[in-house]
């Protein structure tokens, strides 16, 4: 069996909906919310990387790097933002995230 | 060989950003905790001095980076924009900051790195830009919103925001990559080019692309952060998420829909058509029974920028001359309404409900006047601003052929009056409680400033008309 781009685009959408389904059937914990994100990002990744593979062309891949610095940044941001969250609320469970409605 | 680095007036403004954020990173660090105002004071003096550089830049459309960014009369018109609504916001924190005594040096540094991000956002050519300079403002502003961080409101603003915010990237990237597969570049001209007719790969990433763009300017569906938001985070916090943020994320949503996908017009207009009737909708319906006045801003926001999309769904150069009318319009009347919020603080302590302007007519006629004001501008009475700003969109919509849409809207806007004028009852015609404390003079000066901007805006519509008919137009 040849493995050809809808093979890589199969699996990256199924690592997308996996994250995303993790944030919005998740009940316990934030920390997971915080995998998910970066399953998406990585779903995302391996399109970009596929996508430059087949087409012949870079600009796929050096998106991709640019992601990997973002996402780097972005789980820094959350836990920073985890950890003072926690440090107020002694918790960091999903559904102790209730101070305001909504 | 096309040129790699571009003349550098054209990205002066970022730079300047770029660099002086790193300096006052320094200055705070160097000085310690003391540093708060003279930090803020020179935010402010970066902030205003990178508006005046965009003001002077010459009026031609120049392009850096291979594409990446793009300095036309549209960016020069939206970074202005958001440049104010940057300054204005910061100018409105320093009373709050001492008087909270939440001074901290990393708030200014913090919105002028936003701010950084926005201008790159509103000059993005390509999808790389774009995703760099939404992340750039985007993370900044989860930190903001978080503060305070020995609130627990506030930091559940932040933990909210970061979550939701994360997830709307993640599907914005999604897109992305799609767009990017299926037309074989980046650069919104050359997808353009590529993209002729609908395929369904495109559409995918048109989809989830408008998915992640609908998330910032938080349009319904993707509006649900948006009041929590809004009360969590500090006012002054909140007053700068209504503005500038709002206007750096509706720049580059018209930008990419109108630059890269004009031959599929029809597919993505549904989309807009849809997100603007639904927020126009839910922000009208969900904003009744609000008690807290930046609960009640929030959901009004959301139904403002369905308001401001209807002239996008046309498509038309009149149209995107609507948007940016109504998104000017929208950050005056937006600030002096914070302006007031800012106000409401009774023996030190800050109260938000809006009760807590009952009887305000008779403690401070003004003040009551200018929010009165405000509050049938939003509401978009004639003759005020909101009434011109909403009648450019509608004229837009309907000459583009979407009379639901338009119809829509101005009902959608009646039911909208009701929370206004309940505001203005409560103020005019209900028993008056305890003075607010006095308010600072510069709160006073932008309330004033956004006031009779409102009112007497009327008398002389041309140039800011003339000004983004002529930034619509450098994007078509």
């Amino acid at each position: 069996m040849v493995i050809g781009l809808s093979h890589y685009l199969t699996v990256a959408a199924i690592l997308f909906t996996l994250g995303t389904l993790g944030i919005f059937l998740n009940r316990k914990n934030v920390i997971v919310i915080l995998m998910s994100v970066e399953l998406i990002l990585l779903a995302v990744n391996i399109n970009l990387v596929s996508f430059s593979a087949f087409l012949g062309n870079l600009t796929g891949q050096i998106f991709a790097l640019l992601v990997l610095t973002v996402a780097a940044a972005e789980a820094a941001i959350g836990l920073a933002i985890l950890v003072v969250f926690y440090r107020n609320r002694g918790s960091i469970a999903v559904e102790d995230i209730n101070a305001m409605k909504g | 060989m096309t040129q790699l680095l571009p003349p550098i007036g054209a990205v002066l403004p970022e730079l300047v950003l770029a660099i002086s954020a790193i300096v006052l990173i320094l200055i705070g660090a160097v000085r310690g905790e003391g540093s708060a105002n003279l930090v803020t004071g020179l935010a402010i003096a970066v902030l205003a001095a990178v508006g005046v550089l965009v003001l002077l830049q010459p009026a031609v459309e120049v392009t850096a980076f291979n594409g990446s960014l793009v300095v036309d009369a549209y960016s020069r018109f939206m970074k202005l924009l958001a440049v104010l609504g940057a300054v204005v916001s910061l100018i409105m924190a320093v009373d709050w900051q001492a008087r909270e005594k939440q001074a901290k040096f990393e708030y200014a540094v913090l919105v002028v790195i936003a701010t950084l991000g926005m201008c790159m956002l509103i000059s993005a050519g390509d999808l790389i830009a774009l995703y760099l300079g939404l992340e750039l403002m985007s993370l900044s502003l989860y930190v903001v919103a978080a503060i305070n961080r020995d609130s627990i409101r506030s930091t559940e603003a932040g933990l909210k925001y970061f979550v939701l915010g994360a997830l709307s990237s993640g599907m914005l990237l999604y897109g992305a990559s799609f767009i990017y597969g299926f037309t074989g570049s980046v650069n919104f001209l050359q997808i353009a080019a590529v993209a002729k007719e609908p395929s369904f790969g495109l559409i995918f990433g048109i989809v989830f692309l408008l998915a992640g763009l609908c998330f910032k300017v938080s349009a319904v569906p993707f509006h649900m952060w948006t009041p929590d938001v809004y009360e969590g985070a500090p006012t002054p916090v909140t007053a700068f998420f209504a503005s500038a943020p709002k206007v750096a994320a509706m720049a580059i949503f018209v930008r990419v829909v109108i630059e890269a996908f004009p031959h599929v017009t029809h597919q993505w207009q549904q989309i807009v058509a849809f997100v603007s009737l639904a927020s126009m909708v839910l922000g009208a319906f969900a904003a009744i029974g609000q008690r807290n006045i930046k609960r009640l801003l929030a959901y009004s926001s959301i139904g403002h920028m369905g308001f401001a999309l209807v002239g996008l769904a046309a498509g038309t150069p009149e149209g995107v001359r609507g948007v940016l009318l109504y998104m000017s319009i929208y950050v005056v009347m937006t600030l002096g309404t914070f302006a007031c919020v800012l106000t409401m603080r009774r023996k030190g302590q800050a109260v938000e409900t809006i009760e807590d302007l009952s009887g305000l007519a008779r403690r401070n006629p003004v003040m009551a006047l200018a929010l009165g004001a405000l509050m049938f501008s939003l509401a978009g009475i004639p003759p005020l601003a909101g009434f011109l700003a909403k009648y450019y969109v509608f004229v837009a919509a309907i000459q583009a052929g979407l009379y639901g849409l338009a119809v829509v809207g101005v009902l959608a806007s009646v039911v909208g009056a009701f929370y206004y004028l309940r505001v203005v009852k409560i103020m005019y015609f209900d028993e008056p409680v305890d003075d607010f404390d006095p308010m600072p003079t510069e709160l006073k000066a932008v309330l004033a400033v956004s006031g009779l901007f409102t009112i007497f805006y009327f008398v002389y519509p041309a140039p800011l008309i003339e000004a983004a008919g002529a930034a619509a137009r450098s994007l078509f």
